[in-house]
């Protein structure tokens, strides 16, 4: 079975990353860009193929390791 | 005083902490690998070096944070065990849950390598007693990701509480502004935890220890361990 783990920043979190990269779009003339937020997405292949033990394995690894929860967000798609 | 350096696959600054640990115990430390699973026996002072464990892979500290040796390194911090990181070692630290809060990039998002002023908080602490409260010392910052950023309950609580070790500041003790030099809250550059036994700072004490390389300003705080136990 395949998941994808999406992190995020927090709202009202800082992010100069997303910031720099907003103000690179600007300058290569990309318009209508109001802001920009970087996350990461992990694609995660599981062995067995219960939906609902797969989604609590990937809780697991969001919270032991994926995702610092002081600064970010995690979303489990499967 | 029994020191022990853990190594992570990155780290680079183990051997300037070795230097400066032997300096000021008059014996050199253990050199524990991150696969290890417990402490030598009869160590007073666990610490974690700087440098880029794992790459700074995830984010910086998060592998090293969950490695084998940090579940004794957790033990020794419960037993009332003295815990220093530095840099990466803070890093670690915050993702290890020693620590709360953590690192960010930097706020200009440049790596700042340079000669830096900081203030100590209170010189009531295992890691401090040698300096005097309030003094302006100067040492040495290296880093890309030393945004201290917590919640504002923490925060509040580590101002409360004392637990702020170290602020950013001039070279005539001013507190913040430019002397700031990665957007840190509160002009932070590192913390106790509860007890205060563990320290967290972004600076690198163990480079200023001799008059040879600019200064000795970070000797102190080795001194100050060595006479903790």
């Amino acid at each position: 079975m395949k998941a994808r783990v999406v992190v995020t920043l927090k709202s009202g979190v800082l992010d100069p990353q997303g910031k720099a990269i907003e103000g690179a779009l600007k300058s290569l003339g990309v318009e209508g860009v109001a802001s920009v937020r970087q996350g990461k997405v992990f694609d995660v292949e599981l062995a067995g193929a219960d939906a609902n033990a797969a989604k609590a394995q990937l809780q697991a690894a969001c919270e032991k390791l994926l995702a610092n929860t002081v600064i970010e967000n995690y979303q489990i798609d499967l | 005083m029994k020191a022990a350096v853990v190594v992570f696959p990155g780290s680079n600054r183990e051997s300037d902490m070795a230097r400066a640990l032997t300096q000021a115990t008059g014996r050199p430390p253990a050199m524990l690998w991150h696969a290890d699973h417990e402490l030598p026996a009869g160590t007073d002072l666990v610490v974690l070096p700087g440098g880029f464990s794992y790459g700074d892979y995830l984010r910086c500290g998060a592998i090293a944070g969950r490695a084998a040796i940090m579940d004794a390194v957790r033990a020794h911090a419960a037993r009332g065990g003295l815990v220093l990181g530095v840099c990466n070692g803070f890093q670690i630290l915050c993702e290890s849950g020693l620590l709360p809060g953590v690192l960010m990039r930097n706020a200009n998002l440049r790596f700042v390598c340079r000669m830096q002023h900081l203030k100590v908080e209170r010189n009531d602490t295992a890691f401090t007693r040698q300096y005097t409260k309030g003094q302006t010392i100067e040492v040495c910052i290296a880093h890309g990701e030393g945004n201290y950023e917590a919640d504002d309950a923490t925060i509040e609580r580590l101002e409360g509480e004392g637990l702020v070790a170290f602020r950013y500041c001039d070279s005539a003790g001013a507190v913040g502004g430019e002397s700031n030099p990665n957007g840190s809250r509160n002009d932070i550059a590192g913390i106790y935890s509860d007890k205060r036994n563990v320290l967290g700072l972004m600076p690198h004490p163990e480079n200023l220890i001799d008059p040879l390389v600019g200064g000795t300003d970070g000797r102190r705080l080795f001194e100050s361990l060595a006479s903790a136990a």
